[in-house]
């Protein structure tokens, strides 16, 4: 469904959806509807948070990733690896294991995408002390910048205009192998990530031209592939190739806590996609007036609990804390060495471009015409039944009466108003036919096998 | 188009749900951000003092394509200097709403400061009326 504007990770496998309505339910932005029997995205409204793959029962949801092969094509083959996909193996697996599979798989080296967290947290005090506007959101996680310029436009000038790690990493890299003199091309970044919106971050970043990772890999493949050569082919014994040089809080980056535990002043964590959102309403409505800065993250656990992370999100999280502080060779020289090191090579690129809001609450872009629709929507609400059953393959009442509004839906979908309308004119075998056309012929047929969510 | 909304004095709980609704009203007419973000600080601030010092409050908006106009009706004790209480800093909050976090005496200034055009009449032993005007288009 994804048209050119907006670019979407997540794609539905129309064929292997069976409109079973779950994850119109799980939709925090309600981005999706019911129609012949089959899930449709609308694209402006996705910000790639993942809650419909969580839900989905036949895995017709699927995450965009690149052909593996493609990092053949570079002579230089980074990989790019969150602290959070170290989290994922038994303690059995040592970090050098890991990163010998990596190896043995294709890559030339590994590097942590928490590199450049030290760096980052300089200039991302410095951002907040000077910031006119407070909280100061942070600008971490794709999918909460992404919700913010939908459904909290007000709030998009309060997002922290500083390029969030991965960028930072990627930027660094590429230029200290450019100064080495390897030429560019030569170069390729592959970020393992652990989520649908980092994807997006990478292939249409928002404040930034364009990404300098080269391309994408999802955690739950890699996961898969490196435990094979783990179990089966790698070869015992031989030179460490991987040692973690990450201070602790740098390696908890990405875990809930892991920003707001390093930011002088007043900062909260939160995270899970719904308790992000109550809290925005109330930062837009000026109701929170003593906090610095929030740390934001969609998931619950934040990466941890990442949708392709595929390993248990509080064990995960857990074993990633205690991995930060069996960190052996880190030290202060070590990290104030580092930091200079990256103010040398990218300095003046840390700042994001601003963001521009793309509010999907309008009725209309001109106000007149918005009025109109929402009287027409208001109007309708008194007939609607106020129940949210989905039966008519909108995700409430309200996004029905919007839909009808918006020219997309009738309201003759609904069931309550079908079975008023049956009693003046319209015909059994007519309302039938509607429902057909929501639901699909199969969703009236018998069928004993049907894929059932257990929750 | 009209709206109307009920306070309850002393339901610090659920103050600020008038502004929700209007924010989100707001959104969907396609009101820039930043003007949104003024009517809705001047109508949290007018409804938080509705619940702060009245007994009971009734709100009125009426939208058109150029301007939001918001009616704050109260029962309650009135201000008997409004003068004084339109200085920043100046409240007559009771301790425990203070407590709470508001009463900072910033509530009739913050709504002056957000709005383009406001007044107050109010009987002592009777109530309050706070109007305020917000121009829709920049």
């Amino acid at each position: 469904m994804a048209n050119s504007e907006f670019y979407h990770a997540l794609t539905i496998l129309t064929d292997v959806c069976i409109g079973c309505s779950h994850c119109m339910r799980a939709c925090p932005t309600e981005a999706l509807r019911v129609t012949n029997g089959k899930a449709m995205l609308i694209s402006n409204r996705c910000i790639d948070c993942g809650e419909c793959y969580r839900v989905c029962p036949t895995h017709a949801i699927t995450v965009q990733q690149d052909d593996f092969s493609k990092i053949f094509s570079y002579k230089h083959r980074i990989a790019l690896i969150p602290s959070v996909l170290l989290g994922q193996f038994p303690k059995e697996i040592s970090h050098d294991e890991v990163a010998k599979a990596l190896i043995t798989l294709g890559f030339t080296s590994i590097v942590e995408v928490e590199d450049s967290v030290e760096y980052l947290i300089g200039k991302l005090n410095a951002y907040i002390n000077n910031a006119e506007a407070k909280p100061v959101i942070s600008s971490f996680c794709p999918a909460i910048v992404r919700l913010v310029q939908v459904k909290f436009p007000s709030l998009v000038d309060s997002i922290a205009l500083v390029r969030p790690p991965l960028d930072l990493t990627a930027s660094y890299i590429k230029t200290n192998l450019i100064h080495e003199g390897v030429p560019e091309n030569d170069i390729g970044i592959f970020y393992i990530t652990p989520c649908a919106a980092k994807i997006v971050a990478v292939r249409r970043p928002e404040g930034e031209e364009k990404s300098e990772i080269d391309g994408i890999i999802n955690m739950d493949f890699i996961y898969n592939r490196i435990l094979r050569e783990v179990k089966h082919k790698l070869p015992d014994g031989g030179e460490q190739r991987f040692v973690s040089e990450l201070s602790p809080r740098s390696y908890t980056w990405a875990l809930t806590n892991g920003e707001a535990s390093c930011i002088d002043g007043h900062c909260l964590a939160i995270d899970g996609i719904w308790n992000v959102i109550e809290f925005l309403e109330k930062v837009e409505n000026d109701e929170i007036t003593d906090i610095d800065y929030l740390e934001l993250r969609a998931c619950d656990e934040s990466c941890a609990g990442g949708i392709l992370a595929p390993g248990n999100r509080f064990l995960a999280a857990e074993l990633i804390r205690k991995n930060a502080s069996s960190v052996s060779v880190w030290s202060i020289n070590k990290t104030s060495e580092k930091v200079a090191r990256y103010d040398s090579m990218i300095s003046g690129r840390t700042a994001l471009n601003p963001l521009q809001p793309r509010s999907m609450l309008k009725l209309d872009e001109d106000m007149a015409k918005a009025m109109l629709k929402m009287k027409r929507v208001n109007q309708m609400m008194c007939f609607l039944p106020g129940i949210d059953c989905g039966v008519c393959g909108a995700p409430s009442c309200l996004s029905l009466a919007e839909d009808v509004a918006q020219g997309s839906a009738s309201v003759s979908q609904c069931v309550f108003l079908q079975k008023i309308m049956e009693q003046n004119k319209l015909h059994p075998e007519h309302s039938f036919r509607i429902m057909k056309r929501v639901w699909g012929e199969n969703r009236f047929r018998k069928d004993c096998d049907k894929p059932i969510r257990n929750k | 188009m009209h709206f109307e909304y009920r306070v309850q004095g002393g339901d610090f709980v659920r103050a600020g749900q008038a502004s929700s609704q209007v924010k989100k009203i707001l959104k969907q007419l396609n009101v820039s951000p930043n003007i949104i973000k003024r009517v809705v600080v001047a109508l949290y601030e007018g409804e938080v003092n509705i619940v702060a010092h009245a007994f009971q409050g009734k709100i009125y908006v009426d939208i058109d394509t150029d301007k939001i106009r918001v009616v704050l009706d109260d029962v309650g004790p009135g201000i008997p200097d409004i003068e004084m209480a339109m200085k920043p800093g100046f409240s007559t909050a009771s301790p425990i709403v203070r407590e709470m976090g508001f009463g900072a005496g910033m509530g009739l200034p913050n709504i002056k400061e957000n709005t383009d055009k406001m007044k107050i009449a109010s009987v002592v032993g009777v109530g309050t009326r706070l109007e305020f005007e917000v121009n829709l288009k920049e």
